[in-house]
Order: C-alpha cells, then structure tokens, then sequence
C-alpha cells in the first residue's frame, strides 16, 4: 500500500526465496530399500561411489529392518529391495512383488553381553547352549522386536536351541521395536545380552561395557539377498538402472568391492553370489 | 442559511425517516425523523442515554435500524461520501500518515492520487510533522486531530463526529474545534453530538434535542439556546447553568 | 564419506567417559560450523529449506484462513475452531504415517512419485505447522477485530475486504505465531523419516541425522549437532524478534 509497506513486503520475499528458490534437481537414481546393518556397518558408504562412478547412477538407500523394507517394496515405493531374510525373500518373489532373488554376501551375528556376563556365557561357540543358559539365569536380553532380518534370525536361533519363547518369555525378555543401534544402546544401559549383526557392532561408537561373548556359530550366519521390484507390477520401476545395480553387486568386481570393506582391519562382509544354495 | 438547493450528484440532503432502534432488552431510539441539508453544523443534544451516539452510528451505516430509514439524495456507492469520527479514535498500528492512507485506499482512492491527499490532510491539520510518527504514540488531540484529517482525507460531503473532544484537555478542544469550523467554511456538512453546553453554543448552527431516545426538539441554534419549546431542554438547559 | 574430521572427534570422544562427552560434543559442534564441511552444510541447508518452504505454505494458506474463521459467523464455527486447536497437538508420526499412506505408490496421490523426495517432507510439515498458523491467525485477528471493529466498518470494510488492513497489523504477533509452527515443523523428526527416509545427500535433515547418529551410537557427534540446530533456533528466532523491535518502533 505504502512505499515502506511494499519494500518490506519486497524484503519479506526476497529472504522466503533465499530458502525456497534452489529446486531440488533429481537426476538418475535408484532407491534401495535396504536394512540398517548393511547402511550402518558403513557399507554402502564404501560401495556406492565406486558404483556410481562407474554407472552414473546415483543410489537412494532406505535403512529399514527387513520387514519394512519388503514392505516398501510391495508398495513400490523402491526400486530394488536388499535385505536378509531368505524366507521372507523368497515369499516376496513368490508372490510376484519382485523377479528373480539373487545371493549377494553373508556376515555373522554375534551375542554381546556385559562384561561381567552373569548368565556366564563367554567364550562359547555354540549359541544354544548360551541362549539356554540365558534362559536359566532369566539374564536380560535385549531383542529388536521390529520385524528386521535380525529379529527374524533371532527368533530361528531360539527355535534352534530348543526355547519356546511364548512360554519362557518375562521380564527379563525386552522387545524394543527399534533398530540395531537402538537395541545396543538399550542393552548397554540396562547391561543385557542381545543379538546383532558384526558390522553394526564393530561400527557402533558407543559400545561401553558391552563385548562379543559368542561368536563363530555356523547357525549365526547371515545371508543377503537382493532383487528387484517386479515391473510388471509397479511400471514407474526404473528397471535398466535397478537391473544394473543388481549385475554389479554381484559381478567379480561388486564382489570384491564388498570383500575389500574392512573395519578396524576386520572384513564385515563375506561375498558368495555363486554360491548356488546361499 | 443552508443551501437549500439540492445538488442531483449530491448524497444530500439526509432524511432520517421514522427511525426506530431495539436490543433484546428495550427500544432505544423511537420514530426520529428529521433532516440535513447541504452545509451547516448540526449538535446533537442530549444526557447520557438519550440515543445519540446510537443516531450517529444509524447514519453512519454501523447499525441496521429496527424499522425505518436513513435515506440520501443519492445512494453513496461505498462509504467515500460520508464519514465518521469516534469519542476514542481507533488508531491503526502505523504511522499518522499510514493510517491517513489507509482510510483512502478503503475509500477507493486511486492509487496514484493517495500520497498527495494525505499529505494535503495532513498539512492541512498541523500533523505534517508528526507524519511518520506512530499513531498510537501520539497524544489524545493529536489522536483525534489525526482522526478528524483521516476521515475527510477521501473528501466526504457529511462527516458525523461522536463527542469527538470528551476525553480532550481544553487547548485540544479548541484545535479540534478550530479544524471544525474550518471544515465548515469549506462546504463540509458536521453532525456532532456533544454534552458540553459551552462547544454546543459556540459551534452550532442547529440543535437536535434528544431525551430518552426520543427527537425532542429541533431548532436554530439561537431559537433553541435563547429560549427551548420543550420542558425537558429546559431542564437540561438548566441543570447544565448550575454546573 | 560425510563430515571426516568429526567423525575422528566421534571416536576421541569414544575414548573419553562422563563430562568429557558434553565437551567434546561442544567442539564437535564448533568445529563443523567452523569447517563448513559441504556434507554438514547440505544437511543444515536442507533442513532450513524444508521448513522454510514449508511455514511459506502454511502461512499463505493459513493466515487468510485464520482471519476468515476469526471473522465469519457460520453454523459449526466452534467445532472448526476446537478441531484446528485439536490439530496443534496432531502426533507427528500419525501426520508421517498419513502422508506416507496418501504419497506411496499404492497411495493415492503415489503417481506424482514424491514419497521420499523433499517434496514429501515439505508436506508434512505443511500439515504440521498449517493447524498453529490458523490457530494463532485466528485469535490475534479476533481480537485485533474486537478493537477495530467500528472504524473498519465506518469505512465500509468487512468480512474478507478487513483481512489485509487486520493480517498487516496484526503481523508482529503473527510474526511470532509463525516463529512457533518454525519451531514445531524444524524440530520434528518422526514424520520426516517416514516420509523421507532419511536418505543420505536427498532427504537426510538435522532431526534425522541426530537420530540415525544416535542410533550408530556416535553420542557426541548426535549431540554436537543437536548444539548446532539448537543454535539455528535460536539465531532465527532472534532475528525474527530483533526485526519486529525495530518495525514496532515505526509503528507500535
């Protein structure tokens, strides 16, 4: 109305645009769905430039649990879906979400515990007898609770010790509904067992009391799988770069980029795309 | 006196028609007629309750009346032809000439013609050095001064003031009533209400006598001030002698 | 990848027990503002951008909404004006969920592909900072109304044509009102990681970032940033109250 009016109103504007005027270009990429061990480990922070310099393809990840990340999927709201749950995978092929699974990598899962270990489990290799043991001192125990790879795996490894957690189940068992980090957090306040994945462990800053006591079981190995969101299903997939990502991980030369990744000198990750029943 | 000749492109003469105003609990103007013509100054007249601040706001187009009509000469388009002040101005959160540019945008002033006429007004009523002061830090005549120059800024044919000097100190009324007499010679129809006996002589060219709600008298200033028809003008006359 | 030289701070600090975290996060949080590492200052950028953009929307919309329901008489006004104060209180996460719902591409708006863009996160910050701006609009133009009622009107000026003469004098307290629905939309954290999933370099903000560093366990990086965005806040909000002192000086 007034000149003053107008010159503040133009000031007002010129300061919006200074936060609102650079738009948010997008150019090609791919959205992974994927979890949060292979995005906490630091994982895709190591591989994802060497694939993109070599494709131009700029990857988008999601850390989700694996659950979640499947969900994604059936939504099409990802490309490519990259978790570690073989069933669930398996299911989500079978039921036309997403074309062909292929085996990409495996790591291990450990049990970390509080130094002191009450239930007096360290040491150990065989995690049934450690789970057992658990059970008998109703020692803590930490569990993910989110539907992850990692709960999922957690509830076979229970299975497999003979455990009928409905019934053994109390106070001292803690479902948390959160992610890795979270639960070893969680566990380090409250100085309980929990079960995690060795990259997030050994990546994770804020370990305090808490140490490895169980490793090395061949039951507490972990497979990853990848594939991608079926086309036919969802057709804004963007299928010739997704595809791509996919040939690349497991190429040699994806295989030996994840066999490089190393962390205080220890490898996360073991690469086995050929091995036909991973 | 009053020029008598009605204009065709004037909003004037006003005729207030039977005019009749109700709340839910009591009527509170009751059959008012009468009229103004081009030019002049009208006070109102009457103690505290006698329904003219309420007449004002009738005229002004506040107010919906209960029954009967404020009818112009010329139906105003907008509200640029008749204005109003109020006993306490409300001051916009700007500057004196913020507010006076205001009033003339909402009186649907071309843009291009505003700053000047502010200006004019202000110029005109000895607030051009308080111009960018703001409104609401000025005094009470200042305010009311500001009031005045914003409401016949637009260049209204009627203006209707409300007891505009109540809450001023005696100099403040008198630069209010100075301004006044000077929009008067300019052609400006007033139509004031006061209870100060002392303005009411000194400016009127007319008297409306009103008492409960009611038009008691209307009369030349001098006819009415020398010597009222009615008992209750008397008695207010009177009463307004001893204090 | 991102921010080196704090992430070596992360793990002195990892050494370091009790007080010491606090004051390593203090330099932590120093030294990323004094470095202007690009990787922290796409993070800062994006999150202001954001919101920003976010509390523009929400003002253009909600402002004029405010004054209408502050000046209109309609059937059902009350209700309206329980609901949007209802609204103020809106979980973040369920505002997350239901744009999640309606922006997926099994949802209905899921052809535009905006699920974890920053145009996903924008939205959900617009619904969550739309319910204060109305609210505040609301009240401040009532009573502003309520005072100058009588000389809007002795110039003719009512319903929607008294808006502009009340939102502009009304705009030091608005001003503030804004500054609030800044400071829920810039503050919150779970309906962006919903809707934008916290992808690093596209939709990673402030909030996000603390969480994701939370849960690797990197504290005093998580809270070194946290320093950084409480000191965002409080620069903006300064600013915003320093520009009104010195507009309430022309006009009070």
């Amino acid at each position: 109305m007034t000149n003053t009016r107008r010159r503040h109103l133009a000031a007002w504007l010129c300061a919006a645009s200074l936060f609102c005027a650079p738009a948010f270009a997008q150019q090609r990429s791919i959205t992974v769905a994927s979890t949060t061990s292979t995005m906490d480990s630091g994982l895709f922070e190591h591989l994802l430039p060497l694939f993109k310099a070599r494709t131009g393809v700029d990857v988008r990840v999601l850390s989700q649990g694996t659950g979640q990340a499947l969900d994604t999927g059936r939504r099409g709201d990802a490309d490519v879906v990259f978790v570690h749950a073989r069933e669930a995978e398996e299911k989500f092929v079978a039921e036309g979400f997403g074309l062909r699974r292929r085996p990409v990598m495996y790591n291990d899962f450990v049990l970390i515990g509080p130094k002191a270990d009450p239930a007096g489990v360290a040491g150990g290799k065989d995690i049934a007898a450690a789970l057992n043991a658990l059970v008998g001192k109703q020692a803590p125990f930490v569990s993910r609770g989110d539907r992850s790879g990692t709960h999922q795996a957690e509830l076979a490894l229970w299975r497999a010790a003979g455990v009928d957690l409905t019934a053994a189940r109390g106070a001292w068992y803690r479902e948390i509904g959160q992610g890795m980090g979270a639960a070893l957090n969680t566990a380090g306040a409250m100085g309980a067992y929990v079960l995690a994945d060795r990259g997030t462990w050994l990546s994770f800053r804020n370990k305090g009391d808490l140490a490895i006591l169980v490793e090395g079981d061949r039951r507490m190995f972990n497979q990853y799988g990848v594939m991608l969101v079926n086309p036919a299903r969802h057709a804004h997939v963007r299928q010739a770069d997704g595809q791509a990502f996919i040939d690349w991980l497991t190429s040699p030369d994806g295989q030996a980029a994840i066999a490089a990744y190393k962390v205080g000198g220890q490898q996360l990750f073991f690469p086995n795309a050929t091995d036909p029943g991973a | 006196m009053h020029d008598t000749i009605p204009n065709p492109a004037s909003i004037l003469p006003l005729r207030v028609e039977r005019l009749c105003f109700a709340d839910a609990q009591a009527r509170l103007l009751e059959d008012v007629s009468f009229a103004i013509p081009r030019g002049g100054l009208t006070i109102v007249l009457g103690a505290n309750g006698a329904g003219k601040s309420l007449l004002m706001r009738l005229c002004q187009g506040l107010l919906a009346p209960t029954s009967g009509a404020v009818a112009w000469n010329a139906q105003p388009e907008g509200f640029s032809r008749h204005a109003m002040v109020f006993q306490k101005p409300v001051m916009l959160r700007r500057s004196a000439r913020g507010n006076v540019l205001h009033a003339l945008a909402a009186s649907g002033v071309a843009r291009a013609g505003r700053a000047g006429r502010a200006d004019a007004a202000l110029q005109r009523f000895g607030l051009a050095d308080l111009s960018e002061r703001p409104a609401r830090l000025l005094s009470g005549g200042e305010q009311q001064r500001l009031a005045i120059a914003r409401a016949v800024a637009a260049g209204p044919e009627i203006l209707f003031l409300d007891e505009p000097t109540s809450h001023l100190d005696p100099g403040a009324t008198l630069q209010v009533e100075q301004m006044l007499g000077g929009l008067k010679r300019d052609g400006v129809t007033l139509v004031m209400t006061t209870h100060d006996m002392g303005q009411a002589r000194r400016l009127a060219d007319r008297v409306l006598f009103m008492h409960k709600g009611r038009l008691i008298e209307d009369a030349a200033a001098h006819t009415f001030f020398e010597g009222p028809a009615a008992a209750e003008a008397r008695a207010f006359l009177a009463g307004d002698l001893l204090w | 990848m991102l921010w080196q030289c704090a992430r070596a701070g992360g793990r002195r600090a990892h050494t370091a027990h009790g007080s010491g975290e606090q004051v390593d996060s203090l330099a932590l949080a120093l030294g990323l503002i004094v470095s202007l590492d690009p990787g922290f200052l796409a993070v800062v950028g994006l999150s202001l951008r954001v919101t920003a953009t976010a509390v523009l929307i929400a003002a253009l919309i909600g402002l004029p909404l405010g004054a209408l329901l502050a000046l209109k008489r309609f059937p059902g006004r009350s209700m309206v004006i329980v609901v949007v104060n209802a609204m103020m209180g809106l979980p973040p996460v369920v505002v997350g969920l239901l744009v999640f719902l309606a922006l997926s591409r099994a949802g209905p708006l899921g052809a535009l592909g905006l699920l974890f863009t920053p145009t996903a996160m924008i939205a959900a910050q617009t619904v969550l900072a739309l319910p204060i701006v109305i609210a505040i609009t609301r009240q401040i133009v009532e009573d502003l109304w309520g005072e100058y009622r009588e000389h809007l009107l002795s110039l003719g000026l009512k319903g929607v044509r008294a808006v502009p003469t009340l939102l502009w004098d009304g705009r030091f307290s608005l001003t503030t009102g804004l500054l609030a629905a800044f400071g829920r939309a810039s503050a919150e954290v779970g309906a962006v990681l919903i809707v934008g999933g916290n992808i690093a370099g596209s939709t990673r903000t402030m909030t996000t970032t603390i969480a994701l560093e939370t849960s690797k366990g990197d504290l005093p990086l998580a809270l070194g940033l946290g320093l950084v965005l409480i000191g965002l806040t409080l620069l903006i909000n300064a600013a915003a109250y320093g520009a009104s002192r010195v507009g309430a000086r022309h006009a009070v």
